[in-house]
């Protein structure tokens, strides 16, 4: 028994290692962009559009990941994507987590008519397709980097908030929470001070899927054209020009997605890792 | 067949279930209705031709009825909606009614045959896990779990396109059906119909279009219908009966199948249908992604062009289809649940 569990922790480990890596990686990438970066992410040059990544023949040297059709540096240009990116991941996940969070602790914890107007609002959202809901949002707030935070929090809340409602109502019917009330602890004592640190794994959990699914939204908002301008280095929008010039320079399209592949692969293993890591049965 | 005590079983949840659909369905409505409206920019000015006086803006305002304030232009439009008049489509002047209509089949055909998919994947790969489980091959069938659920639609579709559409191009990687083709169609179901008119050589021309964009969609449900069964099965395969049909000396394949199998997948069925409206939310972006021609594509064009009340009839569609969904998975857990049915 005892080694089955080693075992597993091995495991996680070894996810929490991988992905956490990654994730660190693409974090100083995004710092320190402006420097790292071998060119300017927007600079246009026509002579030299769709150069071929830097084994192919024809390449020219510092264009590692070769240019788009309109010359600018694949590399340069991810490396810049990847600010936005992380920038989205962590305002969007956070602000998600706490507004959901805390609807769904009041309607877990309060029930009555608390729960009963936050369990209709959810079921209302999710009636709602999402990416519809998204765009829609975004054609009324407009583009750029805000409107794509405010969209993903307007859409998500609910992810936070079923699943703490759900894990806050199990934890309201535990002993230790009558014992606090026999206490004559005020209940929003009780929710802060007793629930909330029971509920938290789960959130922490959960926060960095969201983070993954955060840059998710925004790929595809900019795959739609819909992010933040055109010419904004983005993953979505180097995917979408990739997309159409897949035939000609299939480097375009590739490098972008392996890396938003990479990017949200590793915040929900990271997030599994973290659930798991804090599972008290293998701890 | 049914019972009478399981037909007034499902009356009681169809009754118990319209009330809370309409409040949702009028619930999204708001919400749409009021979001849209708050859009800076005239959509209606937009398809004018640049010399357009205030006059002619004014009176396609009011052929809009987007002269009237928000809630009265609600309430003309809900009482059309009652009457099933949904608007007509400011971009395109059809109908927005007849629009919808048109799209909606190749959304259908398209959900339903991703859904074929997830199921079928999802359920070899949760039998191929609990028949060789404690191996390698239930490891790899995790790792493989683990990877569906964590990558959305909108990227395998993308990695499908490069793999299927570009490498080795087997696949269409756009569109429906192929251009080319002579179509005898009088619906727009024309998977469904090309069956029946056995038109095989267009059945085949429309699957392998619709192939890659229902596997993307497929994966993560997929996914997930693995991990829920697999996990199921093993838990039943412990229970007496099944430890009685193996004493008999069943073998290990049909244990799995036939008696582990029946008990096992309740619960993975009523996450299908939960999960099953998230597949069709993900048509919208996936559909937009392969230039499909469906409900989802024709609602992100909506939405660009400002089409006030197609955005509106869309959806309402949607909302429409994830209630029903909902309805009958409530029904079926009715039916195929045995503590359910005798009570």
């Amino acid at each position: 028994m005892l080694d089955g569990r080693a075992a597993v922790r091995r495991r996680i480990n070894a996810r929490l290692w991988l992905s956490g890596g990654w994730l660190a990686l693409l974090a100083i990438v995004a710092l320190l962009a402006p420097w790292l970066a071998p060119k300017d992410p927007l600079a246009q040059d026509l002579f030299a559009a769709r150069l071929p990544p830097f084994w192919m023949a024809g390449a020219e040297p510092g264009f590692w990941l070769g240019t788009d059709s309109l010359g600018r540096d694949v590399l340069s240009r991810i490396m810049h994507g990847a600010r936005i990116a992380l920038a989205v991941a962590l305002v969007a996940g956070i602000a998600t987590c706490l507004i959901g969070s805390a609807l769904g602790l009041v309607a877990g914890f309060m029930r009555g008519w608390a729960d009963r107007i936050i369990s209709r609002l959810v079921d209302i959202w999710m009636a709602f397709p999402p990416v519809l809901f998204a765009i829609l949002l975004i054609a009324v707030l407009g583009t750029g980097l805000h409107s794509i935070i405010i969209a993903i929090v307007v859409i998500d809340w609910t992810r936070f908030c079923r699943v703490v409602r759900a894990e806050a109502l199990n934890q309201s019917a535990m002993d230790y929470v009558a014992s606090a009330k026999v206490a004559g602890r005020t209940r929003l004592s009780i929710m802060v001070r007793e629930i909330l640190p029971n509920v938290l794994p789960t959130i922490v959990a959960l926060v960095t899927l969201e983070m993954g699914i955060a840059v998710i939204v925004e790929a595809i908002l900019s795959f739609v054209n819909l992010s933040i301008s055109t010419d904004a280095p983005t993953w979505g929008g180097m995917i979408a020009e990739g997309r159409i010039s897949i035939h000609q320079a299939w480097w375009v399209l590739v490098f972008p997605l392996v890396t938003l592949f990479l990017t949200v692969l590793s915040f929900s293993q990271f997030g599994e890792g973290l659930k798991d890591h804090f599972d008290p049965v293998l701890r | 067949m049914l019972s009478g005590s399981l037909s007034v079983l499902l009356l009681r949840i169809v009754l118990g279930r319209l009330a809370t659909m309409a409040i949702t369905l009028f619930g999204v409505a708001v919400i749409v209705f009021v979001v849209i409206r708050v859009v800076p920019g005239n959509p209606v000015a937009m398809m004018l031709p640049p010399g357009a006086t205030e006059a002619d803006i004014a009176r396609l305002n009011a052929l809009y009825g987007l002269d009237k304030s928000i809630p009265e232009q609600f309430v003309i439009w809900l009482g059309g909606v009652v009457q099933g008049d949904f608007g007509t489509s400011i971009s395109t002047r059809q109908p927005v009614l007849d629009l919808v209509l048109g799209r909606l089949p190749a959304t259908l055909e398209l959900s339903i045959f991703a859904l074929v998919l997830a199921v079928i994947i999802g359920g070899v790969m949760a039998l191929t896990g609990t028949r060789f489980r404690g191996t390698r091959t239930e490891g790899a069938v995790d790792v493989a779990n683990g990877v569906g659920l964590s990558v959305p639609d909108f990227l395998w579709g993308l990695v499908f396109i490069l793999l299927f559409g570009v490498l080795w191009p087997i696949f269409h990687i756009s569109g429906r059906i192929s251009p080319a083709l002579d179509l005898p169609f009088v619906t727009q179901f024309y998977v469904f119909e090309s069956i029946v008119r056995l038109r095989f050589d267009l059945w085949w021309d429309l699957l392998t279009h619709m192939f890659m964009p229902a596997l993307a969609l497929a994966i993560p449900l997929a996914a997930i219908i693995s991990q829920l069964l697999k996990q199921s099965l093993k838990e039943t395969m412990h229970l007496d009966y099944v430890v009685l049909a193996r004493t008999k000396g069943y073998g290990e394949n049909r244990v799995i199948v036939g008696e582990a199998l029946r008990n096992a997948v309740l619960p993975t069925l009523t996450l299908i249908g939960v999960q099953f409206t998230f597949l069709i939310g993900g048509t919208v972006i996936i559909e937009r992604l392969f230039s499909y021609e469906g409900l989802g594509n024709m609602a992100i064009d909506a939405v660009i062009n400002r089409d006030l009340p197609l955005i509106q009839g869309i959806v309402i569609v949607f909302a429409l289809i994830f209630t029903v969904v909902n309805l009958i998975v409530d029904m079926l857990y009715a039916v195929l649940n045995p503590r359910l049915r005798h009570a």
